[in-house]
């Protein structure tokens, strides 16, 4: 992995001039050598690649080949950057350019095949509309005439990136590039000139609550294990997120690893403690690479290790690999997991943070959380309280995906409705087909359906319509989704990861699946006790589900029966039908479709009648076959053999 | 016993529980499973029963206790991949494979399994065949994807 500063700058310069210098603004020579690192400035064209997991599914590896060919082929000097992603997903693979004097412009969907006609442009100063995505703001540069501003489209409107502020902009694999947007001055500040309980005051005073969706506040968790007598305190930063549906934390730290070192460090020194462990999942190996770099460049820098900058704080971190188990995004069932056991949850009190790892103080905060930090302590807390409503302050990251035209993640202000989100930054649903709910946070979350999706999106406004907030995931449904599938689907997913220490979230789930599964089941022969039975099912979730959550040990099983208790409330009638008509009008449900055949169009060939499993296919060559309703599952075995499309849902 | 075991082991300290983890990490990482020997070494130089690593590591989705297949199929199974349709995906995986998801064919070529979100919801359903990625996958085209590798192998 090599992808040092462009321009030679010694490691001390940066120390000296940057780091150690207290002053707000830096000198005027200074300011300008970060301009040049920042690519602000430059004497050669650049051209950014977005390089993070979902660019380089998207076909990023092949375009960042194709430019280094296209560059060598016609001896054009350039310098070729790999950024994280710029949040904007579904544009993806994007490419930047910043040509000198110019400011920066971002192409969409740049695959292998577009490189040349892109560069070609773009180095001739032709930006042709096709492939722009749009030009970033830089008052000192000149602007290219019809090109779009890159804030003002729709994605990019609702947005206040502070978190995602590098994002797409700076390599990840350069800690230099990191120092001169202002990086790692919080960090250096505040353990050369606060006390401990000073940090922990500015960031309970900044209001912070935690993001993983508990939303308590940060500074006042800080304060207890700070407060607590002990020798050895631990900090944990919960980097597993492995939410179906959301991705921010990973995106996070493969776009701007160092960002989420900083807030480490920074509430490392808050709490007293020297050791950090980053508990990220094994799958995210890209994350994991460019983190563990991050870690080394920043221990080459004197940012970690023994006595940093002569402050007397020692710091380690650790990065410590999830072997994939949803319930150890659970404080208690994480801190099991480092000690080397079986990710379960124990009963809380005693909290992490008087009693957490080896039974030593620990605070344990999401990556959302911990990389809101370094910005509280570089533009203060005032400023931080600006952002946000009553109720909870600062930004919020959000994945957007599903059934929605713009997907990807944004950074929004806490408190944004939601209808903006999905309607502005989303820009709504494709194809032309209605909205009929967006899935908000997971398998611990809720529907909103489109009569509250007015509701801010904040923690406590989402609480009351019963929905969490979780990881930020939102997963946008449209008219073909079936809810009844979804719910299903999730329902699914708790109880294969439910840790089976609690009774009722290890049973309980599996047999919200079972009523799940058999309200999708076409009941073979139709009489009216089966209906019954499907029926009683429904009547058993409602109180299934609280049983669930009042008699669970974790958020996980706690939350489990939202989905279903979300659903419930918003969509009766959707169950009504599965139950009573025993339809899925969204054609989701395939056991419930009901096969018929067009008369006119089949010509008794015969190929389908025995394949049906159930033989309920009749009728005699050369003539038009029949299905006999009460026979057939639904199987769509039928369905698929016929050549001639004459076999039809119902 | 196995000089690569051997040389993972030394790396953690004797005895300590807490690099369990690690270490089975560390011995998959080389062998793409954990085997029956590789355990029992493990519980030597950790001082702890198999039968409590097995417990430990049957918790959680990482660990497999039969070698991959050559071509590796995961499918994503998050949200986003199964409203567009990653089940039919699945269930077509599956009628090709013969085999359910965490299993290996017997001609040890192919295994298939489901992982938590790749992080490309936007080209959803995804599935990942040895780190090459397939987008936007249509029940119909699996059978293509499957045959491609087949005849790639016998190239």
């Amino acid at each position: 992995m090599e992808n040092r500063t462009h321009i030679p700058i010694k490691k001390d310069y940066l120390v000296d001039n940057v780091l150690l210098n207290e002053s707000v603004d830096l000198p005027a020579d200074v300011e300008k050598m970060m301009r040049l690192l920042r690519r602000e400035k430059v004497r050669h064209p650049a051209v950014f690649v977005g390089t993070a997991s979902s660019g380089m599914i998207s076909g990023a590896g092949d375009t960042l080949e194709e430019i280094r060919r296209y560059l060598d082929e016609r001896n054009i000097r350039a310098d070729v950057v790999e950024t994280g992603s710029t949040g904007y997903s579904s544009m993806e693979p994007v490419v930047e350019v910043q040509m000198p004097g110019k400011t920066r412009v971002a192409f969409r969907s740049v695959t292998a095949g577009k490189v040349s006609f892109v560069l070609d442009g773009i180095f001739n100063s032709i930006i042709t509309e096709e492939h722009v995505l749009g030009q970033h703001r830089d008052g000192s540069l000149e602007v290219w005439k019809d090109v779009p501003f890159i804030d003002e489209l729709p994605f990019f409107l609702l947005q206040q990136r502070n978190l995602l502020r590098n994002w797409g902009r700076i390599s990840p694999l350069s800690i230099e590039e990191y120092i001169a947007t202002g990086g790692y001055r919080s960090y250096v500040k505040t353990i050369r000139s606060y006390t401990h309980e000073e940090v922990c005051d500015i960031v309970e005073k900044s209001g912070l609550q935690g993001r993983g969706g508990g939303g308590f506040l940060t500074g006042k968790k800080w304060k207890v294990a700070q407060s607590a007598v002990a020798d050895q305190r631990y900090l944990l930063c919960n980097a597993d997120e492995s939410d179906p549906g959301g991705y921010a934390n990973r995106a996070m730290i493969e776009s701007d690893p160092h960002r989420l070192l900083e807030g480490v460090m920074i509430a490392a020194y808050a709490i007293g403690t020297s050791r950090a462990f980053i508990y990220i999942r094994n799958d995210y190996r890209t994350a994991i690479e460019r983190l563990e770099y991050a870690i080394s460049q920043a221990r080459e820098f004197g940012l970690l290790g023994h006595n940093v900058y002569s402050s007397g704080f020692n710091i380690e971190i650790t990065v410590r690999k999830g072997p994939g188990a949803f319930v150890c995004g659970e404080e208690t069932a994480m801190i099991s997991s480092l000690e080397g056991k079986r990710g379960m949850p124990r009963p809380k009190p005693p909290y992490p943070a008087v009693s957490g790892l080896f039974g030593k103080p620990t605070v344990v905060n999401n990556v959302e959380t911990l990389s809101n930090i370094p910005a509280i302590f570089e533009k203060g807390p005032d400023w931080f309280m600006s952002m946000g409503n009553e109720s909870a302050r600062g930004t919020k990251i959000l994945v957007l995906s599903g059934r929605i035209v713009n997907q990807g993640i944004i950074e929004v202000p806490l408190g944004t409705p939601v209808k903006e989100i999905i309607f502005g930054a989303g820009e709504g649903i494709p194809d032309k087909k209605s909205f009929k709910a967006v899935q908000i946070g997971g398998p611990s979350g809720g529907f909103l359906t489109a009569e509250n999706i007015d509701t801010p999106y904040d923690f406590s406004s989402l609480a009351g319509e019963g929905v969490y907030t979780g990881s930020g995931g939102m997963v946008v449904l449209d008219e073909g989704c079936c809810i009844i599938d979804t719910v299903k689907y999730f329902m699914d997913f708790i109880q294969k990861e439910s840790c089976g220490k609690c009774i009722p979230c290890r049973e309980g789930t599996r047999r919200m699946l079972e009523v799940y599964e058999n309200i999708t089941r076409r009941p073979v022969d139709a009489n009216g006790h089966t209906t019954l039975e499907r029926f009683k099912g429904v009547m058993q979730l409602e109180s299934l589900a609280g049983v669930i959550s009042d008699t669970s040990l974790c958020g996980l099983g706690q939350k489990a029966p939202n989905p279903v208790t979300s659903s419930l409330r918003h969509f009766r009638s959707d169950y009504e039908e599965h139950i009573f008509d025993r339809q899925c009008s969204a054609g989701v449900c395939k056991e419930l479709r009901l096969f018929q055949i067009d008369v006119d169009k089949c010509t008794g060939c015969t190929v389908c009648a025995p394949k049906c499993p159930e033989s309920a296919i009749i009728g005699t060559r050369h003539h038009p076959f029949f299905i006999v309703e009460e026979k057939c599952t639904g199987c769509g075995i039928c369905y698929d053999v016929c050549k001639f499309s004459a076999i039809f849902v119902k | 016993m196995d000089g690569k075991t051997n040389e993972i082991l030394e790396k953690y300290p004797k005895g300590s529980r807490e690099s369990l983890i690690p270490i089975l990490q560390d011995i998959q990482e080389v062998y793409g499973y954990l085997s029956e020997q590789a355990v029992v070494e493990v519980g030597r130089y950790l001082d702890l029963p198999s039968g409590k690593i097995y417990g430990l590591a049957t918790f959680y989705n990482q660990f497999r206790f039969k070698p991959l297949g050559q071509y590796h199929i995961c499918l994503c199974h998050g949200t986003s991949c199964h409203v567009t349709g990653a089940e039919d995906v699945r269930k077509e995986l599956e009628k090709k494979l013969r085999i359910s998801p965490g299993e290996t064919t017997r001609d040890g070529q192919f295994s298939l399994e489901l992982t938590a979100c790749m992080g490309a919801c936007h080209l959803s359903p995804v599935i990942k065949i040895n780190g090459n990625y397939h987008t936007r996958v249509k029940p119909g085209e699996v059978r293509d994807i499957i045959d491609a590798c087949i005849e790639e192998r016998e190239d």
